[in-house]
């Protein structure tokens, strides 16, 4: 290897410099989301009764936050990937459906009901996924029809498992039989940390009622799989092989499989991931509620979506952040949420999806082009 | 005689009725770089897709090392040593260079499921490596949008030489080049060959492959006309084949015998 320094002159050229900090920093995909992290929370912490910032405001708001943030891990990571899923939200209904008539109308244990939800939503994004890879339509396209398909499926199935209703009761009654669906049940369901937490209020450390029970019990359990899912895709995708092929994937097929990617694989693992993202969060859902219903998860699509792009990722794929796509997420939770907090009517929620998304993907734009030298 | 490395026996490729290949033979020996030469349309991209594993042949034979072989995908190709360097580089402007360089082949370490890419690895091969042919990557974090053309076109060779290639296939490297990045890649080309690999050079500039060429196959129509090696062979001639001959020289004329 030494002789190629004495065929090839090595230019001595000290033009070397390293990137400056602040182009560094620009260059993060999630910049924009952090950005708008900030603005959100000023805004509520200067208009919004302080309760919201309190540790029960803030579980308020990150419920919902990590219900729709498990979605936009999947949607982010698909879309780094460089295709779309308009079907999770519709996924959770009908993975939903199937979980809780596993559980009441089968009567199977929690476990097998968990895997049964888990195999069927796998089953549909990989039949996505073959779907886009085979027939070269948009995804944008096969599953908006999947939208439909699943939407009306949950509908269908529904009244058939409950002999016309659209509602399915009794899944908690049903799902705790057995001390192990007992134990199951706690990894889906409930708060965690509830030990921790009653000693911090006998310690005077968090708010307490005055018989001493902590106003706040625990830490929901989805913000413990959101958390944990988020920090485990963000590694995957920025440090590991596969996260290198999902960007390559995402960027240029052609490239990537011409050195080698074997980007089919890789979109179609993203498509049974984003589906399974779904199922976790229809199981965690309808364990939560106790019943299922075919509204469940009706235009989640569109706010995972919505939540992965002011996270960074471009719609054309190739370039995106799971950290980003999870901070977007919160921002909804907190004015989801927050609104409620303050004396604005809670239907602005819609005017502000709507503007964020505006503001996002034009701020996205401009920090790509000068960060790829686009022009 | 040295066995080829990569031999092409009667190569043919059909698109649904369209032939793009009707019979091409080459051999690729170790230490040499052929020079795969031909005007647009002539199939020499379709060819080069046949030998890098993206077409699947319609009928010939490949042998490496002596041995038949059938790629069915681009990744055995590469695994077997056969690495193409492609006239869109197979670069992803998003990406940057370091993730670029080392797409589809990322160094891991630990053990699964903690097998990370080694970024640090990454990021010192890609910067040496490009100094190596001259290229001043500031920052191999930088996406490789920001590259020049030449740039980008410098760092897909020594992506495909640093992968440990046998037969190293160049579509058209210089095309896109300025003068003296082109004469970088020329003298990069020598000293692939000199490391004993074997190279395919595509152009369809027959000065640059007089340059470093040892053999010259023409293509013309989905055929190869002949080979021949340097020195049986002139510029002219060459030029003469790949054109078709006669129509070439009557414009030369016209021209003033600047083509």
């Amino acid at each position: 290897m030494t002789d190629k320094n004495s065929l090839i002159e090595t230019a001595a050229d000290e033009r070397l410099k390293h990137a400056s900090p602040l182009t560094r920093v620009l260059r993060r995909p999630e910049l924009g989301a952090l950005l708008g992290l900030v603005i959100v929370t000023v805004f509520f912490l200067a208009v919004a009764n302080p309760v919201m910032f309190e540790l029960s405001g803030i579980m308020n708001f990150m419920a919902p936050a990590a219900q729709l943030g498990i979605l936009a891990i999947g949607a982010s990571l698909l879309m780094v990937g460089g295709e779309f899923d308009l079907s999770v939200g519709s996924m959770v209904a009908f993975a939903g459906l199937i979980f809780a008539a596993c559980v009441v109308t089968f009567g199977m244990s929690l476990p097998v009901a968990i895997a049964v939800t888990f195999a069927c939503a796998a089953a549909i994004g990989f039949f996505n996924g073959q779907l886009v890879i085979h027939t070269g339509l948009p995804s944008f396209i096969v599953t908006l029809a999947f939208l439909f398909v699943l939407r009306g499926l949950s509908l269908v199935g529904l009244k058939w498992a409950t002999g016309g209703a659209t509602q399915l009761r009794g899944v908690r009654e049903a799902a705790t039989d057995t001390p192990l669906d007992a134990f199951i049940y706690k990894l889906f369901a409930g708060d965690a940390f509830e030990g921790l937490f009653a000693w911090l209020a006998a310690h005077d450390w968090i708010a307490k009622f005055p018989n001493g029970q902590p106003k706040v019990t625990g830490v929901p359990i989805e913000i413990l799989w959101f958390v944990g899912l988020a920090a485990l895709a963000a590694v995957v995708l920025s440090r590991t092989r596969y996260g290198n092929w999902i960007f390559a994937s995402g960027g240029d097929p052609n490239a990537a499989r011409n050195s080698g990617v074997p980007t089919r694989r890789v979109k179609t693992s993203l498509f049974v991931l984003t589906a399974c993202c779904a199922a976790l969060v229809a199981i965690l859902t309808v364990l939560d509620a106790g019943s299922t219903d075919a509204r469940r998860g009706f235009q989640k699509e569109f706010e995972a979506i919505i939540a992965a792009v002011i996270g960074g990722c471009l719609l054309t794929g190739g370039y995106g952040s799971v950290v980003g796509a999870a901070v977007g997420a919160v921002i909804f939770g907190m004015v989801l949420i927050g609104l409620t907090y303050t004396t604005i009517d809670q239907d602005w929620y819609l005017v502000f999806l709507g503007g964020m998304l505006l503001m996002a993907v034009f701020f996205n734009n401009i920090i790509r082009k000068r960060v790829t030298g686009e022009r | 005689m040295a066995t080829p490395i990569l031999e092409m026996r009667n190569i043919e490729k059909h698109f649904g009725s369209v032939v793009a290949l009707a019979g091409v033979s080459i051999e690729i020996l170790p230490g040499e770089v052929h020079c795969l030469l031909g005007d647009n349309g002539a199939g020499k991209s379709t060819f080069i897709k046949t030998m890098a594993g993206v077409h699947r042949l319609t009928k010939g034979q490949m042998f490496l090392n002596g041995q038949p072989v059938q790629f069915s995908s681009p990744r055995q190709a590469l695994d077997a040593g056969i690495a193409t360097v492609y006239q869109d580089l197979a670069m992803i402007p998003l990406m940057s260079v370091t993730r670029n360089f080392f797409m589809g082949r990322e160094p891991v370490k630990g053990i699964w499921p903690f097998r990370f890419m080694d970024m640090g690895f990454c990021d010192r091969i890609t910067r040496e490596e490009m100094k190596r042919i001259g290229i001043d990557v500031r920052d191999p974090g930088q996406a490789v949008g920001t590259l020049s053309g030449g740039e980008r076109q410098c760092v897909a060779i020594s992506r495909a030489v640093y992968f440990g290639a046998k037969v190293l296939i160049l579509d058209e490297p210089t095309s896109a080049l300025g003068v003296r990045q082109t004469s970088m890649v020329l003298k990069y080309i020598d000293m692939v060959r000199k490391r004993g690999l074997g190279v395919v050079f595509i152009t369809h500039n027959v000065r640059h492959a007089m340059a470093v060429g040892d053999r010259f196959t023409v293509l013309n129509r989905g055929r190869t006309l002949g080979t021949a090696a340097r020195g049986e062979i002139t510029a002219d001639e060459l030029q003469n084949l790949m054109a078709g001959g006669k129509e070439l020289a009557d414009l030369s004329s016209e021209l003033g015998g600047t083509v």
